[in-house]
């Protein structure tokens, strides 16, 4: 592959500022647990389903735990001392509640160290089931081999799960790799995620566990007959991120969305609360091997693509050591950016080229995933075709791993069957005909592209290092991520942040850590395996 | 194939441009050409072609011919058909109803305001309703603009509350009265299944239902919005794809002074 002359140096004190920076997020983050960690344990548990009046069984229990000031320490202690005194399971205890004829804080005392011993015996149950989702992805895999290229991002977006299984299955044939069901507007708010299969939502689709369920099955019926593995994406980010996670890693998803950053930019989530839900939730993503998509790419589409390229290789390397610390090995970590310079701009794609190239450098075993254009498509569709076929280009050329496809209709609707197809042969036809020509070019030295990316590592570094100085609490309450100012006690969520007690229980966080750990080892087996035994394509 | 694929001109075309009877053009005054595209819900077959055929006929084109059609999956055929208009338009006596407005430039809006109001005007925006794309609203207020129009936080005599996404229509009213605004901006991107028209009826209805409709200049804008739709939903202006703050800025600074003057 080519490569640009970037100043290594600067890259490792942008990394080191970085990791220093997460350090310090993390350090404070870990004195707390949030509504929807809790329930997300509950979930973990085996808590499903809803009670009489519709309200998920997991939202009952931590209510009621909350209500009597006990969250703090952990849904899994309580539910452990009324499971083992009155010789239930978590669902039988939160049935029991739901019906109003249990308080935990009236069962019988239970010496915390059997608590603790059947919350690990719990725990280690749930990750078996995690583990095994991955053992069959990975058998997949194996049996049908994984694509080298960039692997075709596509969505469905219909509102209704039976007609987006529809159209994702007709995406698959067309060639998608991956299918991300969009979520309906205005899901991240929701504190509580919904149950059941639906049929009813705007710009999206409920992420529910059931939706997940449907979908899964439809892409791995569609892969079987296809013989290649259709990978499933959605949605952490909001107000339920590790709750959805877990869904995600008991449905076996492969691609999840998630960033509290994004959150608290772009959805005015409460910082607080949603760094320490990521926190949790990477754990468990990580654990599921599920690849993790950032969300960069959504701050070029308010500030100016030129002139904040840095803030995205800033937060990359901040996503980066925020995944690090929950346990997600690289090739987990789909850090985001997006091709949406202004068209007008002369040169506008050698400096996205550049760009795209440099974080391929900089993060060379990330499964980087690079957005299409969508700020300057204007309803054209006819340039916009020609806009996305620039942005393929530079996928292709750059080696991005996530390649989500830009569709003419942009701007207009979410996409038809058919702009979804246009989409697919533009993009194959890109990677046909362009397949190693990013292997047979040189850069030139001092050139235009290696200039800009080393001007944005520049001001990456100074950026990082400010950060530093002040931390990432004050940098956003300042604005310095797309221009969006957001306070520290400001925002959706505070309310469902409480402290830890010292007696806090959480039985799932060291073993999603081995279970990461063990998955990457395997991971790396398997590319090995690949590479000797030719199963790539 | 040879015969006449290429040639695109009709016989005994009347070749002059009659604007009561406007129709498209291609090459050729007059010759209707058209050019569509959509799927079927059938497998690609010479059935299917033919019912495409005969779909574009019912559309009113002649001579339809279908350029391309290719699967999409087994039951769904794409197609790309080409044909001539039968159907002319009136051009002449045609009425839209627009926003009919000078458009100033920012500095001659900043003028304008300082003459005619000798203070700022307070404008608040949001993406309201559960729609979380700000793209449309940050594009008319912040700073930067879109497209070379810079937006209206640079206005020196704007001052300018964008609120941001997902801002239900209780808080944006509440805000826009602790804000004292003069006027209100709403954008409205998703557009899926007419959520938007709910939204803003319920928007119109909660500020006729305090009183407060009067207050404030209420404009709207988004993909799917028109001038017609905004007056039809009782807002006082819309604006679609193609308008910037320039022409929302002149358009209430305009009506505004027009309204002080009614009521002196």
């Amino acid at each position: 592959m080519a490569k640009l002359r970037l100043d290594w140096e600067k890259v490792s004190q942008a990394r080191e500022a970085a990791r220093q920076i997460a350090e310090e997020t993390h350090n404070y983050t870990q004195q707390f647990t949030t509504t929807t960690v809790e329930r997300s344990i509950c979930r973990l548990l085996g808590i499903d389903g809803v009670d009489a009046l519709g309200v998920p069984l997991p939202n009952v229990v931590v209510e009621h735990l909350a209500s009597r000031q006990l969250l703090g320490y952990g849904a899994s202690f309580w539910l452990g001392q009324a499971c083992l005194s009155l010789g239930k399971e978590p669902q039988e205890v939160a049935e029991a509640i739901a019906r109003v004829e249990l308080d935990l804080s009236q069962t019988e005392t239970i010496d915390p160290f059997e608590i603790r011993l059947w919350a690990e015996k719990k725990a280690k149950e749930a990750v078996a089931k995690i583990h095994h989702n991955r053992i069959i992805r990975e058998e997949k895999l194996r049996e049908f081999g994984d694509k080298t290229g960039p692997l075709i991002y596509v969505i469905v977006a219909t509102g209704n799960i039976y007609e987006d299984i529809i159209q994702a299955k007709a995406a698959a044939k067309q060639g998608a790799e991956i299918i991300a069901v969009i979520r309906t507007t205005g899901q991240s708010l929701l504190d509580y995620v919904p149950f059941g299969a639906t049929t009813e939502g705007f710009g999206g689709t409920m992420a529910t566990q059931e939706n997940f369920r449907l979908m899964r099955a439809a892409l791995d019926e569609v892969g079987d007959e296809m013989g290649r593995y259709i990978r499933l994406c959605n949605y952490c980010s909001g107000l339920c991120m590790p709750e959805i996670a877990v869904m995600g890693a008991f449905e076996r998803l492969d691609v999840m969305l998630n960033d509290a950053l994004y959150g608290i930019l772009f959805r005015d989530i409460n910082m607080q609360r949603t760094l320490i839900d990521q926190s949790f939730s990477r754990m468990v993503n990580a654990a599921a091997g599920i690849i993790i998509n950032t969300g960069e790419d959504n701050y070029l589409t308010t500030a100016d693509a030129y002139e904040e390229a840095h803030t995205v290789l800033a937060s990359q390397l901040i996503n980066e050591q925020f995944a690090l610390k929950a346990g997600m090995p690289e090739e987990q970590m789909g850090l985001g950016h997006a091709f949406e310079m202004n068209p007008e701009l002369k040169n506008a794609f050698l400096y996205e080229f550049a760009q795209a190239q440099m974080a391929r450098q900089i993060f060379p075993k990330a499964p980087l995933k690079y957005m299409p254009p969508t700020k300057f498509k204007t309803g054209d569709i006819f340039k916009g075709h020609v806009q996305d076929a620039l942005f393929n280009m530079v996928t292709v050329i750059s080696h991005q791993r996530i390649h989500l496809l830009g569709m003419l209709t942009e701007a207009i609707h979410t996409p038809f069957m058919a702009d979804r197809a246009l989409a697919i042969a533009n993009a194959r036809y890109i990677a046909t005909s362009m397949a190693d020509f990013g292997d047979d070019i040189e850069f030139r030295e001092g050139g235009i592209m290696e200039q800009r990316a080393n001007e944005v590592l520049d001001l990456a570094l100074d950026l990082l290092q400010s950060i530093r100085r002040d931390g990432l609490f004050r940098t956003i309450e300042e604005g310095r991520f797309a221009g969006i100012k957001r306070p520290f006690e400001g925002g959706k969520g505070l309310a469902g942040v409480v402290l830890k007690e010292d007696q806090y229980l959480n039985p799932f966080v060291e073993l999603l850590m081995e279970e990461s750990r063990l998955g990457s080892e395997r991971f790396h087996q398997q590319q090995v395996q690949f590479k000797q035994g030719g199963i790539d394509e | 194939m040879s015969s006449g694929l290429y040639s695109t001109r009709k016989a005994n075309i009347d070749t002059t441009l009659d604007l009561t009877r406007l129709k498209p053009y291609g090459d050729t005054m007059n010759d209707g050409k058209v050019q569509l595209s959509f799927t079927l819900p059938v497998p690609d077959s010479e059935v299917a072609v033919e019912a495409a055929k005969q779909l574009a006929q019912k559309m009113g084109l002649e001579e339809p011919m279908v350029a391309h059609h290719a699967p999409l999956d087994k039951n769904f055929t794409f197609f790309v058909v080409y044909g001539s208009l039968c159907h002319t338009i009136d051009y002449t006596h045609i009425h839209v109803d627009s926003v009919d407005v000078n458009v100033m430039t920012m500095d001659e809006t900043d003028q304008f305001i300082q003459e005619n109001f000798g203070r700022k005007i307070k404008v608040i925006g949001a993406s309201t309703g559960t729609d979380a794309h700000t793209v449309g609203i940050d594009a008319i207020m912040n700073m930067k603009g879109y497209a070379g129009h810079y937006g209206l936080e640079r206005y020196k005599m704007i001052e300018a509350l964008n609120l941001g996404s997902q801002v239900t229509n209780e808080d944006f009213i509440r805000k826009a009265v602790e804000f004292d605004a003069d006027v209100l901006l709403v954008s409205q991107t998703v557009t899926q299944k007419n959520v938007h028209v709910q939204n803003l009826t319920e928007l119109v209805e909660l500020l006729e239902a305090e009183r407060l409709r009067n207050r404030f200049l209420l404009l709207i804008g988004g993909p799917r919005i028109n001038h017609e739709l905004a007056k039809e939903l009782g807002c006082d202006a819309g604006f679609g794809p193609g308008k910037y703050a320039d022409d929302v800025a002149s358009f209430f600074c305009e009506e505004l002074a027009a309204r002080k003057q009614q009521n002196n």
